[in-house]
């Protein structure tokens, strides 16, 4: 009964997707009316917190190797603890503007980690492609929350962050378990299966 | 100036309109993306070929979960946003 780790992807491309709109959302409108009411603030940084909850499953049943477990179970630590900081500024029990810093760091780890738990090279398959490009994204995607502690009014940015979200998303969507990549199918990986 | 008939809209009024119009377009645009990526890929909706298919193909369709966030997005965040930003404008 367990679904097939594409369609894991696909779901978590479904929360990038939700978490980039919501990004892209405050940029245009700005944090004051973002802000207006309460439950609004809470919103990205509960649902990346969510998703950090989500990733102990998928480490759970997902795993294939012992780099597998480490990558997703520090992953899921990297995306709560994330979460979680955002959660206490949005809520004004965190007062440091370093508590910032709990994002890109995140955001880092989560490119260290796909970066880590993928063992074949760029053209091995669809996947091993996507897990490359994901992690590379997300590790000069974390440079933009980076720039934001210092200069956390700036809309380019904010700007930036979202559309590297969405942008992360649309790869998630690409995954397919066994696919050929730009023509390129390793022999070792199978037969593709659709 | 200001009578019974004719009122002055506040300067800031077209710039918060184009912020809401901006807000209201993105759940839309988001679900014309996944219908569009069904019809190019129509093979990625397996409901469109069931036969012999199993639970998992035939609960999680990923164009299916693009239109799904749009259309959560705009009813639940974009309305209410637009809502704050045209208060905003009139006050």
């Amino acid at each position: 009964m367990q679904p097939p780790s594409e369609m894991v992807h696909w779901f978590f491309g479904m929360g990038l997707l939700m978490l980039g709109l919501l990004m892209v959302a405050e940029a245009i409108v700005g944090r004051e009316v973002w802000e207006r009411r309460a439950w609004r603030a809470y919103l990205w940084p509960g649902l990346a917190f969510g998703l950090g909850i989500a990733m102990w499953p998928v480490m759970t049943f997902f795993t294939n190797s012992a780099i597998h477990m480490v990558a997703h179970g520090a992953w899921a630590q990297a995306l709560m603890a994330m979460g979680a900081a955002e959660l206490g500024l949005a809520k004004g029990k965190l007062k440091s503007r370093w508590w910032k810093l709990a994002t890109p760091i995140g955001i880092a780890v989560s490119g260290a980690a796909f970066l880590a738990h993928e063992q074949n090279g760029w053209f091995f398959a669809r996947s091993a492609f996507l897990h490359h490009l994901v992690g590379w994204t997300l590790l000069v995607a974390s440079l933009f929350p980076l720039a934001l502690v210092f200069r956390p009014r700036s809309i380019v940015l904010k700007a930036a962050f979202a559309m590297s979200v969405i942008a992360l998303s649309v790869m998630l969507f690409s995954d397919r378990d066994l696919a050929a990549v730009f023509g390129h199918l390793s022999p070792l990986a199978g037969p593709p299966h659709r | 100036m200001s009578t019974q008939l004719v009122r002055e809209l506040p300067a800031d009024r077209p710039y918060a309109s184009t912020r809401a119009r901006a807000i209201s377009l993105l759940g839309p645009v988001t679900v014309v993306a996944g219908i569009v990526w069904a019809i190019v890929q129509p093979y990625r909706l397996t409901l469109l070929h069931p036969h012999g298919e199993g639970f998992w193909w035939l609960a999680i369709e990923p164009p299916l979960l693009v239109v799904f966030a749009g259309v959560v997005f705009a009813v639940f965040v974009a309305r209410p946003l637009v809502a704050d930003l045209e208060a905003d404008a009139t006050t």
